[in-house]
């Protein structure tokens, strides 16, 4: 993995966000809360998590992308466009400033390549646009550029497939359509809401090299979202493991993998399938009882009512951010106090 | 795309000659045939009758004969000859009697077409996007009102109100003086100031029906991750609905004209009557209601081959604007 | 602890549920949308104004007075000012001013407040037999002298009273649309239901002919069809004659759904499993599949009504439906046609009215039994 000097200053920072869905006839969700983040040049962060974690919410949260009844009530998303930082929480999700840094500034690709591109218009015409839109060229040029793009991210015969429809091509093709025009104007930042859960295995592999080549070509930062352990060891630098709304425990990727602190992310790694040899394989410890709903959730630790080790300040107190070691920060009452009534 | 078309050709001849036999049926169906009735109208009338005539237009026809004689008669003089047999109600030729009144019928359910989309389509796209709004709610109860009404009781009401209100009669399509003149400037201002009412009430139904639908497929579509795809982009709100959700919601809206043209005829027909409009509506029940059947038969058959091209029209619009039909793919 | 003490609580709830029937599932998810359950009263007080037509129209349908010529609605008032100014019980109407407005040469009624007609409710009348079977000799309402006015909704051209003859026309009007419905259910079910189940050629033909009977315009077919109806038939061959003519073209839809439900169900798990199972075809079709659908048939069937209704209105009121001694809907609506009458008695357009609430009623109404039967559908 290449590495990029550590000295670089941060791009994104998301500082103690959170995010709340409110509806007509319910009591609100917080959906996240108080999450904190940073990404940096040439890196990779992997957000971990289940389903419905609020891993896609966050994300979304720093392109402005989420649903009209979301709000962000308190915390800041400090994005550095070069010219001093911008508070992306504060500005208006369709005000210009906001508009100018979607697509140009900061762009995302999606899970499922054949719904996340228009069904009635070509590749090559929603390629074309967001170049267009950001950079102000002629059609033709745009069109240059695009079959350029297609041929950098392996679409053979770019040209032609420029005017194909996405139901023409396979899902592999059709991701790298959409990698292609999510880089159409050379982002900082790179969003990747699960882009490989919809594909087969090897092609998820081609996608995955895809990346982190283009990673390497663009310098860019990532922040990957995932489910997939295997595929955050393959492309991630840091690692932030999101549970019911809380980032658990988040640190540089190999530190995390090798001594995990808090028991879900423990748990998680010892769900995850090894390759070995039928006599040496041992009983997989998948998670008791399921996720709750986020109107369930305790005040204190979000994973007390599955966690092996709850004890008493588990449901009530919300457990303090914890330094382990340079850059490993775990949030889990084990790391502060005795255990001992835990283990009682 | 051309193999599609010429799939639908097909589809278009078989369903007009199915026109054609249904048509005829009708004809057929009164007891008693034509040329007696005809000839006792002659008889009635004071009119001595060659026998030789009769006889001529008794092999012309083919009288007496089997069904599938009669019909082949029938439809090769019109195929051949353009010869739609003769109206003894109006003795003459049917083919005089039609075409004008029959262009009238096209030009106002083609306005009402017209209408119906122009209306339909800024408040389904405002009732999808402010979902639950007063607007919203507003379209939905028009909406209902605009299904249940039936149109020539909204035509009656419109007619009585107007009457009531402004001590005019609404009705017709040309003033007197205008009624024979050739088309000119003045003669089209004197008919959309009169087919401003009929063209309203038709489309009333078909307006709530678009809006109905648009609305749901617009919900359906603003939800697709397409749509956040378009807005990651950094395109305008507006621009992101315009171009993606509403031009995908599109489709399905055209294949509905398709099936809104058989009502839109349909209802036409009565509207004329109240309204009085010289369409082939009104036309249509006179000769039933005499038994002119075959004035009656070629005006049906007509507004069927109308509606049958109408619908293969939107199903073409369909396919040229939707890539997945023109590639032959679901 | 407190998990085991829950949990046989909990277990216990869903078996509960299920115990309740189909029917009463669908009932309670029905009750929920309101709508639906005020349009549900709207359709049975609809009927039953219907059934009981004898009962509540005040006069014969047919019977006319040349007095009355288009006389204006009366109203029913139901208290009476006295002359110390206060007021009791007292149900009557007004009677008659008659003018003769001197440019028109024509006579006009005007009502008038001092001419006092009580009306009394449950009123004796002549014997008359209720729905053709129940002897009565009772009517609603009634006034006491048979040569007094009695015109709450107005009169027509003869003279004849509208109130009457709206609730005899109600009794048309809704038979038409449930003796049609009944009749397309009949043809829908038994060809769509073959062509849903065994599929093959005789499917392919049978959607052929739907979608070219969808693809023509109803009017004129249903036109050229009541035209050639004998001029000398009688009322009621004329009335089953445009019941079958208008269920000839309404079949298709039912006949759409039934096959579209068999065809979806043929491959649903459940059948599936019983086909394993062993159970025979019939018992597939009776056991396993008619339950599953009965609720959305019903739904369909309901909605279709309302097509009907306006149907059989708009073929009479363009003078090729039901005959004049018939009174329905679109009979009485025929003698609003023109503009000159009615700008003279506004109030013949009153069948209109019940038209239009009788078809959002049953709309709602379908609407309402649709997403009851089918919670997962849209």
């Amino acid at each position: 993995m290449p590495q990029t000097p550590m000295a670089d200053k941060p791009l994104l920072t998301v500082r103690n966000m959170s995010i709340s869905f409110s509806s007509p006839d319910e009591a609100d969700i917080e959906a996240v809360r108080q999450v904190d983040l940073t990404l940096t040049p040439g890196k990779t962060l992997a957000l971990v998590g289940e389903s419905g974690c609020g891993k896609s919410v966050t994300a979304r949260a720093v392109l402005r992308l989420l649903d009209k009844n979301a709000v962000i009530p308190s915390g800041e998303i400090l994005f550095d466009t070069g010219q001093g930082a911008v508070d992306i929480a504060q500005l208006k999700p369709d005000s210009l400033a906001m508009r100018s840094i979607r697509g140009a500034e900061i762009s995302m690709i999606f899970q499922e390549p054949m719904s996340s591109l228009s069904p009635v218009h070509t590749i090559g015409d929603q390629i074309d646009e967001i170049i267009i839109l950001h950079d102000r060229v002629s059609p033709k040029q745009a069109r240059e550029r695009t079959v350029a793009l297609l041929d950098q991210v392996g679409v053979p015969g770019a040209r032609d497939r420029a005017n194909a429809y996405p139901f023409e091509l396979s899902g592999g093709l059709r991701q790298r359509a959409m990698i292609a025009m999510a880089l159409a104007c050379t982002p900082k930042l790179l969003i990747a809401d699960e882009p490989t859960t919809a594909l087969d295995v090897t092609t998820q592999a081609q996608i995955l090299d895809l990346l982190r080549q283009l990673q390497d070509d663009y310098g860019m930062a990532m922040l990957f979202i995932t489910h997939d352990l295997g595929v955050v060891a393959e492309v991630a630098d840091d690692i932030a493991v999101m549970y019911l709304g809380d980032v658990v425990e988040q640190g540089d990727v190999y530190e995390v993998f090798r001594s995990p602190k808090h028991p879900y992310t423990q748990a998680l790694m010892n769900s995850v399938p090894r390759l070995s040899r039928k006599a040496d394989r041992q009983r997989l410890s998948p998670i008791k009882g399921t996720v709750p709903s986020p109107r369930d959730r305790p005040a204190g630790c979000a994973f007390t009512s599955r966690c092996p080790h709850a004890f008493a300040p588990c449901p009530d107190q919300r457990p303090e951010r914890t330094q382990l070691s340079a850059g490993h920060v775990a949030r889990c009452h084990l790391l502060t106090r005795e255990p001992a009534e835990a283990l009682a | 795309m051309l193999r599609f078309i010429f799939n639908r050709l097909i589809a278009m001849v078989l369903t007009l000659f199915a026109v054609s036999v249904v048509a005829f049926a009708i004809i057929q169906l009164p007891p008693g045939d034509y040329l007696t009735t005809y000839v006792a109208t002659l008889n009635s009338n004071g009119d001595r009758v060659d026998p030789s005539t009769i006889e001529a237009l008794r092999q012309q026809y083919g009288f007496g004969e089997p069904f599938l004689v009669q019909y082949w008669k029938w439809i090769s003089g019109i195929l051949g000859r353009g010869d739609f047999g003769q109206s003894f109600e109006w003795k003459a030729p049917v083919t005089t009697l039609i075409w004008g009144r029959l262009g009238n019928s096209i030009l106002i359910e083609g306005l009402a077409v017209i209408a119906m989309w122009t209306i339909a389509l800024p408040i389904g796209i405002y009732a999808a996007v402010r979902k639950y709004s007063l607007g919203d709610y507003l379209a939905t109860i028009g909406g209902f009102i605009g299904l249940a009404v039936p149109n020539f009781l909204m035509a009656l009401v419109l007619m009585y109100l107007s009457f009531v209100w402004f001590g005019t009669t609404i009705g017709g399509l040309f003033s007197p003086e205008f009624e024979n003149a050739h088309w000119s400037l003045p003669r089209i201002w004197d008919f959309l100031s009169r087919a401003w009412a009929p063209v309203l009430v038709l489309a009333t139904a078909g307006t709530a029906e678009l809006i109905r639908i648009l609305r749901a497929n617009l919900l359906d579509e603003l939800k697709k991750p397409y749509v956040t795809t378009a807005r990651a982009k950094g395109l305008p709100e507006w621009k992101v609905i315009l171009k993606y959700p509403v031009r995908v919601a599109l489709n399905p809206l055209v294949s509905t004209i398709g099936w809104l043209l058989p009502t839109l005829v349909s209802s036409s027909v009565i509207v004329s009557v109240v309204l009085n409009l010289p369409t082939a509506g009104p036309l249509l029940l006179r000769s039933l209601t005499s038994q002119d059947m075959y004035l009656a038969g070629a005006i049906i058959m007509l507004l069927g081959i109308l509606t049958v091209i109408g619908t293969l029209v939107s199903d073409l619009l369909l396919a040229w604007i939707d890539p997945r039909i023109r590639y032959g793919s679901k | 602890m407190a998990v085991e003490t829950i949990s046989p609580a909990e277990a216990a709830a869903p078996r509960k549920v299920r115990r309740e029937s189909q029917l009463a599932l669908m009932w309670r998810r029905f009750r929920q949308h309101q709508l639906a359950v005020v349009s549900l009263w709207l359709v049975i007080i609809f009927y039953l104004i219907a059934a009981l037509a004898e009962f509540l129209a005040p006069t014969d349908p047919s019977a006319y007075s040349a007095r009355f010529t288009y006389a204006p609605p009366q109203g029913l008032h139901l208290f009476l000012q006295n002359e110390d100014g206060g007021w009791s019980f007292q149900p009557h109407v007004n009677g008659y001013k008659s003018e003769v407005d001197p440019q028109a040469m024509r006579r006009t009624f005007v009502v008038d407040p001092e001419v006092v007609i009580p009306v009394r409710f449950f009123a004796p009348s002549e014997p008359y037999l209720l729905a053709g079977f129940i002897p009565m000799s009772v009517k609603l309402m009634g006034v006491e002298g048979p040569r007094d006015p009695f015109y709450i909704l107005g009169a027509d051209r003869l003279g004849r009273d509208l109130l009457s003859r709206l609730i005899h026309g109600t009794r048309i009007s809704l038979s038409i649309g449930l003796a049609g419905v009944t009749l397309s259910l009949f043809f829908g079910i038994i060809i769509g239901g073959f062509a849903g189940f065994y599929g093959g050629w005789f499917d392919s033909a049978v959607m052929r002919v739907v979608e070219f009977i969808r693809s023509m315009p109803t009017i004129p077919l249903w036109l050229g069809l009541a035209a050639a109806l004998p001029k000398d038939w009688t009322a009621l061959q004329t009335y089953f004659a445009i019941t079958i003519i208008l269920s000839l073209i309404g079949w298709t839809e039912l006949a759409r759904v039934v096959r579209g439900r068999f065809l979806s169900l043929r491959t649903e798990d459940f059948v599936t499993a019983a086909q394993l199972d062993g159970a025979s075809d019939w018992r597939i079709i009776t056991r396993h599949m008619v339950p599953s659908f009965t609720s959305h048939i019903i739904a369909a069937a309901t909605l279709a009504i309302p097509g009907m209704i306006l149907a059989e209105t708009a073929l009479s009121f363009l003078g090729l439906g039901l005959q004049a001694p018939i009174v329905s809907w679109g009979t009485l609506l025929q003698e609003a046609q023109n503009i000159r009458t009615l700008a003279t008695a506004p109030w013949l357009l009153a069948p209109g009215i019940c038209v239009v609430v009788i078809i959002l009623a049953l709309n709602f109404f379908g609407d309402g039994l649709r997403d009851a039967a089918d919670p997962h559908g849209r």
